[in-house]
């Protein structure tokens, strides 16, 4: 587990938290590895951890009986993956498959979630960072609703 | 062949006569004032016998009527609704035929030599428009060909003013009401139809040469001068240019463009009646057979929704950026473009909007900013 | 076949020949034309445009999207939309074609040298920005770093697939390409061409960066670059916007004080970041 605490505390993510904030986040991570083609989570199931990529790719797919799987973004090295743990009922919103190996450093949601209730000033941290990545997402999302590289792209609803 | 420069000359109501008809001689397409429905316009004059006397005009915010003066007077009105642009720069233009032949086709250059074109009675607020209108379509690092075909040999005779309309403001632009260049010939019509003639080039002194006229007495040129000063402070309209500029770029989000759009029709009367508006859109035609075609260019508006159409829709929807783009670009990117307003303060938008709106009075709504509620009650 | 104007006649098309069709995806071709026999062809710069000719049905202006080395072919690549460009995509080898050009302002090729180059380009904006990557590619030790980031559709709306190929294999071109929706069978990137931005290696303090793409998306690029620490006055980003003339004289794609023909369509973004944040300006 110690071998852990550097690269977490090397991370972007993890930038202008304390060590013994570091130590704490730490102490609620573990290593993981998912082959090409297996996912880390399905929509629905319990979301009860986050991950930082090391390296891979994983997309994020919605599933649709007439569509089949749709690929909604890609994740790849260095990137934050998943926020349900975050927020009730902590369910998965979408599926996260590995298209490639893919090495994860994985955080348990229920362990940070206790931590962060006992110790706001943690969770103020951990939020806002959240926030950033949350904040992205929707961006890449607004402009992907856009579609502005459509034949017709979606106009506003101005006069 | 030049000629020594002519101190002023005055000719009668019969030398004037005589100059269009010389003008006529020499091979020009006159053009000069006619009354055409109810208006004062600008048309073909066959003749000096032709030109109307003793008319007027009443002119102010959607509104014009034509009257009789109490005189004979050639020039006793200011500006109609038809500019210079409609013969220098028209409003229909066919601009090449193209066949096809085999598997390509051929293009071939419509327009060729227009007639010389004489313009008598340009007043100097349009005398400027000419000079705006030059800049853009003459003075970049292209030539319009059928402007300059027109405008290079156009011979101008100008007429300073000396009763402005109800809806001019070239003082405030500082277009007139006296013009100093930019004409073969200027007068400055007097009393019983005596003028003063100015000559501003060779050629109009050698024109000028060939009908009776004799040097003005120096009461004469006094007088005349005393007209145009004093015409300065006869405008129908003033408009405060000082800071305009900056003032309309810095209200791109005032909400009296949304006033204005509410008065507004975007009938692109404005555009049309005003002698600087320059904009143009093409017509694309062919004959049934698809082999024969024909490229226009006619008189566009950015008062319409299709100027700004590029794919997916137009940029300019709403009625109020429109007329946001039309004043902010006369009286301020108009600066940026072209180192001088679009404006020359002749009052024809004013006059021909149907809904009355002044550009002087939304340019100084805008350039002032909303009124504070407060202050507003203070009043 | 006659031309009767002289060659600058800025009003008259000239006629050239389609040389070439090629379909690019479902709804884009590229048009290779060539000057009619006996007639010259004119050199271009990269970024500039034509106003292309279809007997009777009319005229639209099209980037440049061929090689400035090799002017004698005259490359377009273009997206059936409206009436002109589908005339245009019912072209055949040997139809012909009116071009009057080129016209308007370069990106700055020579300017970029000696620092990294990143080309931002969303959909069909990859064609206006081809000639800049060949001409950096041409010359590919005189610059730093280059990368091209990508974003389109679909992975089926993908354009100079073979192209980038081997510009990535044989010119040392960093290629990332991202589209907005993707079933299985894509192994790239799903998503937006910005969240590229600060994942890409190139040194903010000696980039210079050419984006291309719908007005949207190079606004949201360029926040992107800024944030990343690219200076806005090494931003460049070609603008489109209604012409018909192509030299200032019709006046339809006047953006403020600007005409998008003559004063761009290549600006530097300062030039016209005000302008872009005025809505319907």
């Amino acid at each position: 587990m110690q071998t852990l605490e550097p690269l977490i505390a090397e991370h972007p993510f993890m930038k202008g938290l304390r060590p013994e904030q570091i130590a704490m986040i730490t102490g609620c991570a573990s290593n993981a590895r998912f082959e090409a083609g297996t996912y880390l989570f399905r929509e629905g199931q319990e979301a009860d951890q986050f991950y930082i990529l090391r390296k891979g790719r994983i997309a994020i797919e919605a599933f649709s009986p007439a569509q089949g799987p749709v690929t909604i973004q890609t994740i790849d090295d260095g990137d934050i993956l998943g926020w349900s743990w975050l927020v009730p009922p902590y369910r998965w919103r979408f599926d996260a498959l590995a298209t490639e190996l893919t090495r994860v450093i994985a955080l348990d949601g229920r362990c940070l979630r206790t931590k962060c209730e006992t110790d706001h000033e943690l969770g103020y941290e951990l939020l806002k960072r959240f926030a950033d990545v949350m904040a992205e997402r929707l961006d890449a999302t607004r402009m992907q609703l856009l579609d502005l590289f459509a034949e017709k792209p979606v106009r506003g609803g101005r006069r | 062949m030049s000629h020594a420069p002519h101190g002023p000359r005055a000719l009668d109501a019969e030398g004037l006569a005589a100059l269009v008809d010389a003008l006529v001689a020499a091979g020009y397409r006159v053009l000069g004032p006619a009354v055409k429905g109810g208006a004062i316009v600008y048309d073909e004059v066959a003749s000096g016998k032709e030109l109307p006397r003793g008319f007027t005009e009443d002119q102010d915010a959607g509104r014009y009527r034509l009257g009789r003066r109490d005189d004979e007077a050639f020039f006793g009105f200011a500006v109609g609704p038809t500019s210079w642009k409609r013969f220098l720069h028209p409003p229909d233009l066919l601009r090449f035929r193209a066949s096809r032949e085999g598997h390509g086709f051929a293009v071939e250059p419509a327009d060729g030599a227009p007639t010389s074109l004489a313009l008598l009675g340009v007043r100097p607020c349009d005398l400027a428009a000419i000079a705006r209108q030059d800049r853009v379509l003459l003075g970049g690092p292209y030539a319009d060909p059928a402007y300059a075909a027109r405008r290079t040999e156009a011979f101008v005779v100008a007429v300073q003013c000396t009763e402005p309309g109800g809806t001019c403001f070239c003082a405030s632009m500082g277009t007139g009401p006296r013009a100093e260049s930019g004409f073969d010939l200027a007068l400055t019509e007097g009393p019983a139809s005596a003028f003063v003639v100015e000559v501003g080039s060779s050629r109009g002194a050698e024109l000028l040469g060939r009908v009776p006229n004799r040097p003005a007495a120096a009461d004469e040129v006094a007088a005349a001068r005393a007209a145009t000063d004093a015409a300065r402070g006869k405008m129908g309209r003033t408009l405060e240019t000082a800071g305009l500029k900056e003032a309309l770029q810095a209200a791109a989000e005032s909400p009296r463009w949304e006033a204005v759009a509410g008065r507004c029709l975007s009938c692109a009367n404005c555009t049309l009646a005003c002698p600087t508006c320059f904009c143009t859109t093409v017509e694309d035609t062919t004959d049934v057979t698809g082999g024969r075609a024909e490229r226009w260019r006619r008189w566009d508006s950015c008062f319409s929704l299709d100027f700004s159409y590029i794919h997916g829709g137009s940029v300019r929807r709403t009625p109020s950026s429109r007329y946001r783009q039309w004043l902010t670009h006369k009286l301020a990117s108009w600066h940026d473009q072209f180192g001088e307003p679009g404006c020359v303060g002749c009052g024809r938008c004013i006059t021909w909007c149907p809904a009355g709106i002044d550009l002087t009075e939304e340019a100084r709504a805008v350039a002032r900013g909303p009124v504070p509620a407060k202050a507003a009650r203070k009043e | 076949m006659t031309l009767a104007a002289g060659a600058n006649d800025p009003i008259l098309p000239r006629p050239y020949r389609v040389h070439r069709v090629q379909k690019e995806t479902s709804d884009t071709f590229t048009l290779e034309l060539r000057p009619e026999a006996g007639q010259a062809s004119f050199p271009f710069a990269a970024g500039q445009f034509n106003m292309l000719y279809v007997l009777g049905v009319g005229e639209v202006p099209i980037s440049i999207s061929g090689d400035p080395g090799l002017p004698q072919s005259l490359v377009h690549t273009t997206r059936s939309v409206g009436a002109v460009t589908k005339g245009m995509g019912r072209l055949q080898r040997g139809d012909a074609i009116g071009v009057r050009g080129p016209f308007g302002t370069p990106w700055p090729i020579e300017a970029a040298a000696g620092n990294d180059v990143v080309f931002v380009a969303g959909g069909i904006g990859l064609a206006p920005l081809r000639p800049a990557l060949y001409q950096v590619m041409a010359r590919r030790e005189a610059y730093g770093r280059v990368v091209l980031l990508y974003g389109a559709r679909t992975p089926e709306d993908i354009l100079f697939r073979r192209q980038l190929k081997e510009w990535r294999a044989d010119f040392d071109l960093e290629v990332h390409v991202t589209v907005d929706r993707a079933t299985r069978d894509w192994r790239g990137n799903v998503g937006v061409v910005t969240h590229l931005i600060p994942r890409v290696p190139f040194d903010p303090y000696h980039t210079v960066a050419m984006v291309c793409g719908p007005e949207v998306m190079m606004r949201y690029t360029v926040m992107e670059l800024e944030r990343r620490g690219v200076q806005l006055e090494d931003v460049h980003v070609s603008l489109e916007r209604n012409m018909k003339c192509g030299v200032g004289f019709c006046g339809h794609c006047q953006m403020g004080p600007k005409f998008v023909c003559k004063d761009g369509p290549v600006f530097p973004f300062e030039k016209v970041r005000d302008l872009l944040n005025v809505r319907e300006v």
